[in-house]
């Protein structure tokens, strides 16, 4: 047996020296006019066999690590919140507490943070519009980026075209989303779900080689710039207001102007939205079609004998997704006031997948929890970025063969009957 | 004969080419998803993967002297293949064994994660730049009246239906009368029941992802060799459009895999020569969901047929 460990391990090691040598031991390099290959530098050599020995090692002891791991406590963040009857009293308060600190807090902080938290709140938007469709409904969207840019787009070619204001765009931006995702949605709705992530894959990329080069109406790869800012009840956060006889915030309440007003503001908003969609889906979720959406990807045989009109469950879920996206693009065109196809490209939809996934599907808590910790990690690993995608591959691999439930994972509100 | 119907031809020769190469490619996914009912995301990073050995080889061996052409693309077919198949077996190894028999959405979300893995990987290891590699094979037959509009059929055109042709005869050959290859035919039938009566299940899914990556690796020399650039994202696109060859043909339909790459192919070329080139990408995706919408089972493939 010990034998058989030691020849595995040797194999699997010598595996990763053949996968390494080639990739990472020799580099092409273009001198002048002709292709070269020179060799890797010690260093890289030394990582090559530094990652060896720790494959061989590993492949060897895998029982031990295995017991190792099978000993340590699962994370249980559930576990830490007050139980039953207790809880249902303190959780208004909790909740309260978490509002009214979300709103204060960026009083007291830096520009920078609050700007950083704008973009979170952007991801969990995102984070919650995806796992309504992936969590829930069980359907892997690969083009989720492509209605964020829908959305985006359309509040800001509307503002640009027509002057049409952000509180306006909002709705119209989730119902054009909306719009795009019932289109796509019906014809592949009907099929097996393998289906539904390549046609959505291939969308996101039809939408936005749409947006480059449609250049007469987008203005193609250069983008659009100079989005109009939302404004509170007709008062602009600009040093001095647009249009004639327009207010700016500062002049109505008598106050300096600072342009952190203006950040503070889109936070606030942000807060305000998320809130906004947490509420819904909860609702959604405690629904008869929130219930349809889960037990069609337990068992969907099981649905549709039992009645449940199969294509117009997944439709919904798919079309309520796709319109949660347009709300947050929309809302990522305001605060960036500059957009353009770069912003949507397929690696979003992958971050965004990596949210709902780390997070566990299904799961509101763990998506905000994922969606925290997938922007502000970055931010804070600066000199390790280049690594950033490879790790959320990395991630996502490994999530899926030891916690495929997520950090946090979903629990359905059930009922318990007193003995 | 007139230009129009010359610049068709033209269009042919080109489409027919490209789309060769899909369908190399396509096999792969066919294959896997013919057994194990999973979309192999990670595929079009193999097939980079392999484009990026071969120049690798191309480059070394001209750079230590050898003039021979035969003998290095010989060598860089042969390396390309080995590295790319283990490639292929890691992955399978790594990210799908593990998780067979879980929730469907599962090893789909894992394939993805590889295959972000694997692109990051190669920009990590390659630079994210383009590699160009100078034109090795040159020359070629040209036709019709150089006066009003000439159709060419270049060498590495030739090179890439012949090493397509051969590689479709031998994988034929492989499936149909080989032992590993009735093993194979099994599988896609009913895993479980192949299981049962015998024959070692994981190892013929391994070496079904073996097969495929040899195929990508083959595609990515000839591509690799015909386009002369490569950079770690060509694997994604690439991927695509072979998937939607594979679904064009009917998924885990090997002669609906060749028939859909093709198609797809002459397609793309004949958008690319009529309209703005920019829109072949759209029009092979639409062609994907027309597809879908009118004939789910593709074009050779055998309804589904869904068991309790």
């Amino acid at each position: 047996m010990h034998n058989n460990k030691l020849q595995s391990a040797l194999f699997a090691a010598g595996i990763t020296l053949v996968l390494a040598c080639l990739m990472i031991g020799v580099k092409l390099d273009t001198e002048s006019t002709t292709l070269a290959v020179r060799g890797a530098t010690a260093e890289q050599w030394t990582w090559i066999g530094l990652g060896v020995t720790l494959v061989f090692l590993s492949q060897l002891f895998s029982n031990q690590i295995d017991t190792l791991f099978g000993k340590l406590p699962k994370p249980n963040v559930g576990g830490l919140l007050p139980k039953g009857q207790k809880m249902a009293t303190l959780k208004p308060w909790l909740i309260a507490a978490l509002l009214v600190g979300l709103v204060i807090w960026p009083f007291m902080v830096s520009r920078g943070s609050v700007d950083l938290a704008t973009l979170t709140l952007i991801y969990i938007m995102l984070g919650l519009g995806l796992n309504i469709v992936v969590g829930l409904a069980g359907l892997l969207d690969l083009g989720f980026v492509a209605f964020y840019a829908v959305g985006a787009y359309t509040y800001a070619l509307l503002s640009m075209y027509f002057g049409l204001s952000f509180w306006v765009c909002l709705p119209l931006s989730a119902g054009f989303a909306a719009l795009f995702g019932f289109v796509l949605g019906f014809p592949v709705l009907r099929l097996r779900g393998d289906y539904l992530a390549i046609v959505t894959l291939g969308f996101g990329e039809i939408i936005r080689i749409l947006l480059n080069n449609w250049t007469n109406v987008t203005n193609g790869p250069s983008g659009i710039s100079g989005i109009a800012k939302p404004s509170l009840f007709g008062l602009e956060f600009t040093r001095r207001a647009k249009e004639e006889g327009g207010q700016t915030f500062h002049d109505f309440f008598g106050i300096a102007y600072s342009s952190s007003y203006k950040i503070i503001f889109l936070y606030l908003i942000a807060v305000v939205l998320v809130c906004f969609l947490i509420y819904l889906i909860n609702r959604l979720m405690r629904m008869p079609i929130g219930r349809a959406w889960e037990a069609l990807r337990e068992d969907e045989i099981a649905c549709r004998s039992l009645g449940l009109n199969r294509t117009a469950i997944k439709l919904s879920a798919f079309t309520l997704g796709a319109s949660t996206a347009g709300f947050a693009g929309s809302f990522f065109a305001a605060r960036q006031g500059f957009i353009s196809p770069e912003s949507f490209i397929f690696i979003e939809s992958a971050i965004i997948l990596a949210i709902v996934v780390l997070g566990g599907m299904g799961s509101q808590i763990g998506v905000i929890l994922a969606a925290i910790v997938m922007t502000i990690l970055p931010e804070l690993a600066r000199e390790f970025s280049e690594y950033r995608m490879l790790m959320f591959g990395l991630l996502m691999v490994l999530m899926m063969r030891w916690r495929p439930e997520g950090l946090v994972p979903m629990k359905r509100p059930h009922l318990e009957l007193k003995q | 004969m007139t230009e129009t119907f010359l610049y068709l031809i033209q269009q042919l020769i080109n489409g027919l080419t490209i789309g060769s190469t899909y369908a190399l490619i396509a096999i792969g996914y066919t294959m896997v998803y013919g057994i194990i009912g999973m979309i192999n995301f990670a595929h079009g990073e193999i097939y980079m993967i392999g484009s990026y050995v071969t120049f690798i080889v191309i480059a070394g061996l001209l750079g230590m002297g050898m003039v021979s052409l035969p003998v290095i693309l010989l060598v860089a077919l042969i390396v390309a293949v080995v590295m790319a198949s283990t490639y292929g077996w890691t992955v399978e190894r790594v990210a799908y064994r593990p998780l067979r028999g879980s929730n469907r959405l599962i090893p789909l979300i894992s394939a993805i994660g590889m295959s972000i893995f694997l692109q990051n990987f190669v920009v990590l290891a390659q630079g994210s730049r383009d590699v160009a590699l100078p034109p090795q094979i040159t020359g070629g037959w040209t036709f019709g009246d150089p006066s009003v509009f000439e159709v060419s059929f270049s060498y590495m055109q030739a090179l890439i239906w012949f090493t397509t042709f051969a590689t479709m005869t031998a994988l034929t050959l492989f499936i149909s009368k080989s032992r590993m290859g009735r093993a194979c035919r099994a599988c896609s039938e009913d895993l479980g029941m192949t299981n049962l009566l015998g024959v070692d299940t994981n190892r013929t899914i391994a070496l079904t992802f073996i097969i495929g990556a040899a195929l990508a690796a083959v595609a990515g020399l000839l591509l690799g060799l015909y386009y002369g650039v490569v950079n770690p994202f060509v694997g994604f696109i690439a991927g695509l459009k072979a998937f939607t060859a594979a679904v064009l043909g009917g998924i885990g339909s090997i002669p609906g895999a060749v028939l859909g790459g093709l198609i797809l192919g002459v397609t793309e070329a004949l958008t690319s020569a009529y309209f703005p080139s920019e829109y072949k990408d759209v029009v092979s995706f639409g062609l994907l969901v027309l597809i879908l919408l009118f004939r789910p089972s593709g074009l050779l493939g055998k309804p589904e047929v869904e068991k309790v």
